[in-house]
């Protein structure tokens, strides 16, 4: 009698916890060097969203290439979010699938993006070829390991620094592409995205310098040691602003566009900030800059629109078909 | 005079010592050997040796902890299901083609051949993009249910009701899988079937049997042991498939990652460990499959002295 008691008592319990506890389901189709950031944010929402509603939600994740992400969501990968390397694949996204309103960068604060990070060289220890700025890495003989501009967003942020860089310098257009072009001379292999060019340099030991995402920088030396890589960061380099926004036809689709809300902006709370700050992602949220600001070092910054009047245009112009990228690279 | 020679022959081989003639000189068959075996071990035994070395490098512990891992045991169903729906599929229709090109003559027959070749022929990249290009948003399937006058308008309502989903979800996967194994097991039945020829089951047919009777009492029994090795084959190509399933799959941890897939996301994220781990798995599974092959040809002879004997 007790024991059938107790059966009914917990199948009750259980029931009731079915019917209170709508379990959600959200997919978050997220660039490479995401990966340890998101496992730590999605916990750290999950416990958010449980105690603000009471409802449990598990974010699925997905991760590569950025331009191979935004494909896969064009071709209907059914993700409810997209947190992208740039705002040139969302855009695609919005353009080719029409599943987002054109103005989505402009739905949440600076620039949809709630964390930056900026492109820095991470060099073997001891730094034995003296790189110490982008005039280095263009000497013949320096290997240089940097993914795919076409399919990978880190590797557009690289391009772009670099051009920027030889192009105050030398003060012209055609400069600059002689200049990047004679830095993929130096590219040995060219992987499709950030994570792939990360173990080509770390694991498999290929390359001298590896332009690299600030962030994914510091989570080599975390991962492998002080005593094998050290940062470089350059007289120059480039605001990388990795945006993210609710894919809107595919969460209406799911009823999940709520929490696909709350998802994104749980990322500018204080907790979201500090996850990023903790992953070596610069914060954007004042309290947040100030706590990590030592992490960081300083450097002049400069922003896509400043330099190339936006990512619609710098990608018309440098990574579309038959641009400077094609030039350069395909007469290699 | 011939008969006696043979006999000679085979008294010889069965003493355990080959005539003088037929013997390679003592250095190149230990040269041979040596080749064949230091290939061997370079080549298979100590990377398979390294994989099993790397997972366990931090203990037992730490492996079954890294393999208890609830993405890492999702991928490893996803990749046995995947297998157990490719496998059936191609062994019902490698039989039906072999049997089909063995033993009959049609027109079309060479296209139907050159076919059933093509996934050996096309890289798996390509097997997943067509798959894309049919079942993706902008593909076929895409366009059909984006149009404003579908035909058919209660298939188009359907599909959409039932949340219909080819690729990023599990049947993609199993389609571009089963396209990738499509030829292992009529392939090794066709050349098989071609020399046994049509003249046992024309004895059967001429005894009164049916065409299924045929089948099942005349050209399976001869075909078994071929089959047997077909099947183990797809199967070892079904679980081991990357390229492919790598396309159709868009990667969501949990849900449309398989065990190579898994292998490889684990790797990029510095967890050396459950990475080695999981392809320990994988490398079980495949070593699973090569002892079958094994037990099958060491049956197969065992039967065929037996039937030498007799």
């Amino acid at each position: 009698m007790k024991l059938k008691s107790l059966i009914a008592a917990l199948a009750g319990v259980a029931l009731a916890g079915v019917a209170f506890a709508k379990p959600v389901e959200l997919l978050n189709v997220s660039y490479d060097p995401t990966r340890e950031l998101y496992v730590e944010y999605n916990a750290a929402f999950a416990k958010h969203w449980k105690a603000k509603t009471g409802d449990d939600v598990t974010v699925k994740q997905s991760h590569g290439g950025s331009g191979k992400q935004a494909r896969s969501v064009i071709d209907g990968l059914p993700a409810d979010v997209v947190t992208l390397a740039l705002a040139g694949d969302i855009d695609a996204i919005s353009k080719n699938a029409r599943s987002l309103p054109a103005n989505w960068q402009t739905r949440l604060p600076h620039n949809s993006s709630p964390y930056a990070s900026t492109i820095v060289f991470l060099v073997r220890k001891g730094n034995p070829k003296t790189i110490k700025d982008w005039d280095d890495i263009v000497k013949p003989g320096v290997s240089v390991i940097t993914p795919n501009p076409k399919t990978s967003g880190g590797a557009r942020w690289n391009y772009l620094a670099a051009w920027e860089f030889a192009k105050r310098k030398l003060d012209s257009d055609d400069a600059a592409k002689g200049f990047v072009e004679k830095l993929y001379k130096n590219v040995p292999v060219l992987d499709s995205g950030a994570r792939g060019s990360t173990t080509t340099f770390v694991q498999r030991g290929i390359g001298d310098v590896f332009l690299s995402w600030e962030n994914e920088a510091f989570l080599a030396i975390k991962e492998f040691g002080a005593d094998k890589f050290e940062i470089v960061v350059p007289s120059l380099s480039i605001l990388a602003e990795p945006p993210v926004t609710v894919v809107d036809k595919n969460a209406k689709k799911h009823g999940t566009t709520e929490v696909a809300k709350a998802y994104l902006d749980y990322l500018y709370s204080d907790e979201g900030q500090d996850i990023a700050g903790r992953h070596f992602y610069r914060p954007t949220d004042p309290k947040a800059v100030a706590k990590y600001a030592a992490q960081f070092a300083t450097v002049e910054l400069f922003t896509i629109d400043q330099a190339f009047g936006g990512w619609a245009k710098a990608q018309k112009d440098h990574f579309d078909d038959g641009g400077t990228f094609d030039q350069i690279y395909l007469k290699k | 005079m011939a008969s006696s020679v043979v006999s000679s022959l085979q008294h010889a081989a069965a003493a355990g010592h080959r005539p003088l003639a037929t013997r390679d000189a003592d250095w190149v068959r230990y040269t041979l050997t040596a080749v064949a075996l230091g290939f061997l071990a370079l080549f298979l035994l100590l990377p398979l040796v390294a994989v099993f070395a790397e997972a366990f490098r931090r203990g037992i512990g730490a492996y079954f902890t890294a393999l208890n891992d609830p993405d890492g045991m999702h991928a490893l169903k996803l990749t046995l299901l995947t297998a157990a729906i490719a496998v059936p599929a191609n062994l019902v229709f490698g039989v039906s083609a072999a049997w089909c090109i063995a033993k009959f003559n049609f027109p079309g027959k060479s296209l139907l051949i050159t076919l059933i070749d093509l996934p050996f022929a096309v890289s798996p990249v390509i097997s997943g993009l067509i798959f894309v290009l049919l079942f993706g948003a902008q593909g076929w399937l895409g366009h059909y249910l984006d149009a404003e006058n579908p035909a058919l308008p209660w298939l188009q309502a359907w599909l959409i009701e039932q949340d219909f989903k080819v690729i990023f979800a599990v049947p993609g996967i199993v389609l571009a899988t089963v396209f990738v194994t499509f030829p292992f097991i009529a392939r090794e039945l066709i050349p098989l079937m071609q020399t046994q020829g049509n003249d046992e089951e024309y004895a059967a047919i001429t005894l009164g049997a049916s065409g299924w009777q045929t089948f099942w009492r005349v050209t399976l029994p001869n075909i078994k042991w071929g089959l047997f090795y077909g099947v183990i084959l797809c199967n070892a190509r079904a679980m081991g498939e990357f390229g492919a399933v790598s396309v159709v799959s868009g990667h969501i941890r949990g849900q449309t990652n398989t065990l190579p897939l898994h292998v490889e996301i684990l790797y990029n994220e510095y967890q050396f460990v459950a990475a080695f781990a999981a392809a320990s798995i994988l490398a079980l599974l495949a070593l699973v499959t090569l002892v079958l092959k094994s037990l099958v040809e060491w049956a197969h002879a065992r039967r065929h002295a037996a039937d030498a004997a007799s």
